[in-house]
């Protein structure tokens, strides 16, 4: 379970709250208008942004203190989520062991998450060789391999078009399910947050309010949430 | 806690390091003010040398600088075949060591160079290459590219979009030049010649070989001379504070003087010009770089004339000394890059500065330092080629920073991000982060602190006993014993081994450079 204890973050003159929990196993989108701060709060999360006040807990434990890397969470940011100096494998690698120093049996995890998001035969290719969607695909292996409990997920398929964004999105479901991940991801299309998402998060003026099922959200709006959908 | 990333234990080698320098640089400048311990006097000798320091040092900013303006000039607003080239030259200087253009200033110009060989053709008596306008003459040489190249970056930085407004208003070259070229030259021009001041401050191996006697001493060169000759720790060491005093002084002028974006990225924009004037003015822009690009290369072309012959007459001496200056060369590049990916990685802005520092610091202050330091242990002469490797790692370490410093804040700035969120820290976050993003700067860092170390003579002079040497300072004292073949060979192998040297460490970072 992920617990946002009074937390504010702060960057410049721009506050944001968040007061609330996320149940494990729950995929949550987080949608607001541009610059209200939905990155700012993933990134608070993920340990990029250290929060003025209160608490981040994951399953009872505060990670406040844990270094980005330490924590039980996977992330994917909207650009530069490989390496291109690095080929799909030791991008997928990293996600294992930092230091790249991977047994045998390891190496085969490797193969395995690659081949599972469809990229075999490409694990020695640097990301330049491959397509947007197969950069985000390989992202994605790493995700796999990762096995964190937590992932976040900043846009990272802003920039593909709408056919290849569903597909990455039913791809992030099946890993969700399969591995009883807690997701949350920013948003900018609500028929998005409608196909993946179990509850919605308003992020708008300073905010981010308690996570609404998501039917409910878009069906029988709040004031604030019409404000936003228009 | 302010925002920012969450507390990392990063920067721990770095701040290290930069300890490490900052005790390198202070202990010495301690040591020397206790050891003056009050003794020494200025003397009207040591006002000489004060004098000749400030004088030729302003002489040769000034010439440098006035040179530089029309031959940037005439590089900014012409397209020509080789141009590229022509601006690479520019840059040789920088790698090429001082006895070697010292000596190939020699041939040019002295008793029995080319130019005294025209003038007596034409019946007109020799001119010396020694004393004042002889140092003059050789800081110049070091120093026109250099301020051809950053004022060739002021140039760079005039919009482009100015040039095609004065070529809309119809302005002659003459207004384009009191509208655009003046106002630039005025804000760059300033911090060209603190720069080039500052830098001349130090002058050492030109002074000694070039310089001398009671009216060409430089400070540095008399520190050099109350070590050798007169042994009066006293005397270096009082000579050694007023030379720290001026130096600081001038560094911190140029730095204030200075317009940023001093490093060599980014001065090279072509810009479309209609100001080109006609035939006279293209002639009198051929001629300024021709008479820049004979000046700067013809010492070259004298050294390799000459040095061909000499390399057979080499003692083998000269071969054991390259083989000492390669050793030294390599290790003191490992060090240098060890100390600068270890300070670019703290990003931490005294960090930085600290790696700067050693631009304010003179070598033979350093020397003298480590002399007073060593001395009452061991025997100083027996750790010449440890000091000498250190002082140059630590010399070189401000080029070096400067090179790859932005690099790995680039490859920080791009996937720091990414790196922490998968826990990239220490060794890891070097060989699959830095590393591979920076091997470019960081293998033409190496190449300027190899090549500068192989061809540094300064505090080698200080310490080496007769017995031991590094090939420039074999240059040297072959040129002392009037071996002036000898020495023309040995400088020949010595800019090679410089040159070769540079070019292996620039060419082994963008080797298969997998970005």
């Amino acid at each position: 379970m992920l617990r946002l204890e009074g937390l504010t973050l702060v960057q410049g003159d721009f506050r944001l709250r968040a007061d609330w929990t996320v149940p494990a196993g729950t995929r949550v989108a987080l949608i607001g208008p541009s610059g209200a701060g939905k990155s700012t709060l993933l990134n608070g999360i993920a340990g990029f942004l250290a929060p003025q006040s209160g608490r981040v807990t994951w399953d009872g434990r505060d990670i406040g203190g844990l270094a980005p890397g330490r924590r039980p969470i996977a992330m994917l940011f909207q650009d530069g989520n490989l390496f291109p100096h690095l080929s799909v494998a030791r991008n997928v690698g990293l996600g294992i062991r930092p230091d790249l120093r991977l047994s045998a049996q390891q190496k085969a995890q490797v193969a395995e998450a690659i081949r599972r998001v469809g990229l075999e035969g490409m694990d020695a290719r640097r990301p330049a060789e491959l397509s947007g969607g197969q950069q985000s695909r390989a992202a994605l292996a790493r995700v796999l391999v990762q096995r964190r409990p937590l992932l976040l997920l900043d846009e990272p398929f802003a920039a593909l078009g709408p056919a290849l964004r569903a597909e990455m999105l039913s791809l992030v479901d099946g890993l969700c399910r399969e591995t009883g991940a807690t997701l949350l991801m920013v948003s900018h299309a609500p028929e998005d947050a409608r196909r993946i998402a179990d509850s919605v998060v308003l992020v708008d003026e300073g905010i981010a309010e308690a996570p609404v099922a998501t039917a409910e959200a878009f069906d029988d709006p709040s004031d604030r949430m019409r404000r936003y959908l228009g | 806690m302010a925002a920012g990333p969450v507390a990392l234990s990063r920067g721990l080698p770095g701040r290290a390091a930069a300890w490490a320098v900052i005790a390198f640089l202070v202990l010495p400048l301690a040591a020397v003010l206790t050891a003056a311990g009050g003794s020494g006097r200025i003397a009207a000798a040591d006002w000489a040398a004060i004098r000749f320091t400030v004088v030729q040092a302003s002489l040769s900013a000034l010439f440098s600088t006035a040179l530089a303006i029309p031959v940037a000039r005439a590089l900014s607003r012409r397209r020509f075949p080789g141009r590229g080239i022509y601006i690479a030259l520019m840059g040789a200087p920088f790698i090429l060591p001082v006895i070697v253009a010292v000596l190939g200033l020699i041939a040019v110009l002295g008793r029995g160079g080319w130019v005294n060989g025209l003038l007596g053709q034409m019946g007109i008596p020799p001119v010396s290459v020694y004393g004042l306008h002889g140092v003059v003459l050789g800081n110049v040489f070091f120093n026109l590219p250099l301020a051809t190249r950053l004022i060739l970056q002021g140039w760079g930085r005039i919009p482009a979009e100015r040039f095609r407004l004065a070529a809309q208003l119809d302005a002659r070259p003459r207004d384009v030049f009191r509208l655009l070229e003046a106002p630039m030259l005025a804000r760059v021009v300033p911090g060209v010649l603190a720069v080039i001041f500052a830098i001349c401050l130090s002058s050492f191996a030109i002074a000694l070989t070039l310089g001398g006697g009671p009216k060409a001493t430089s400070v540095e060169l008399a520190i050099f001379q109350s070590f050798t000759f007169e042994f009066d720790l006293g005397r270096a060491a009082m000579l050694a504070i007023v030379q720290f005093l001026l130096v600081a002084a001038a560094g911190l002028a140029a730095l204030r003087l200075t317009p940023r974006a001093i490093s060599g990225a980014g001065f090279d924009r072509p810009v479309a010009r209609w100001d080109t004037g006609g035939a006279g003015m293209r002639l009198a822009d051929a001629g300024w770089m021709l008479v820049a690009a004979l000046f700067l290369l013809g010492p070259m072309a004298a050294i390799v004339s000459r040095g061909i012959g000499g390399l057979a007459r080499m003692p083998v001496a000269v071969w054991q000394a390259a083989a000492t200056s390669v050793v030294i060369a390599l290790l003191a590049t490992g060090l240098t890059l060890l100390l600068t990916l270890a300070l670019a990685s703290a990003r931490r802005n005294w960090v930085e500065v600290a790696g700067l520092a050693p631009l304010a610091a003179s070598p033979l202050v350093l020397g003298t330092g480590l002399f007073v330091l060593i001395n009452p242990w061991d025997r100083p002469g027996d750790w010449a080629f440890v000091v000498t490797l250190v002082v140059n790692a630590v010399m070189a370490l401000p080029y070096a920073l400067r090179v790859v410093g932005p690099a790995v804040s680039e490859a920080e700035a791009s996937y720091g991000r990414l790196a922490d969120s998968l826990g990239l820290t220490g060794l890891a976050r070097l060989r699959w982060l830095i590393l591979p993003r920076c091997r470019g700067t960081i293998g033409f860092a190496g190449g300027i602190a190899a090549a500068l170390s192989m061809g540094d003579l300064g505090v080698i002079a200080l310490f080496a006993d007769p017995e031991r040497a590094t090939l420039p300072l074999m240059v040297w004292r072959l040129m002392g014993a009037y071996q002036m073949e000898a020495a023309a060979g040995a400088a020949l192998l010595l800019l090679s081994l410089s040159f070769a040297l540079f070019a292996l460490f620039d060419f082994g970072g963008r080797w298969r450079a997998e970005t």
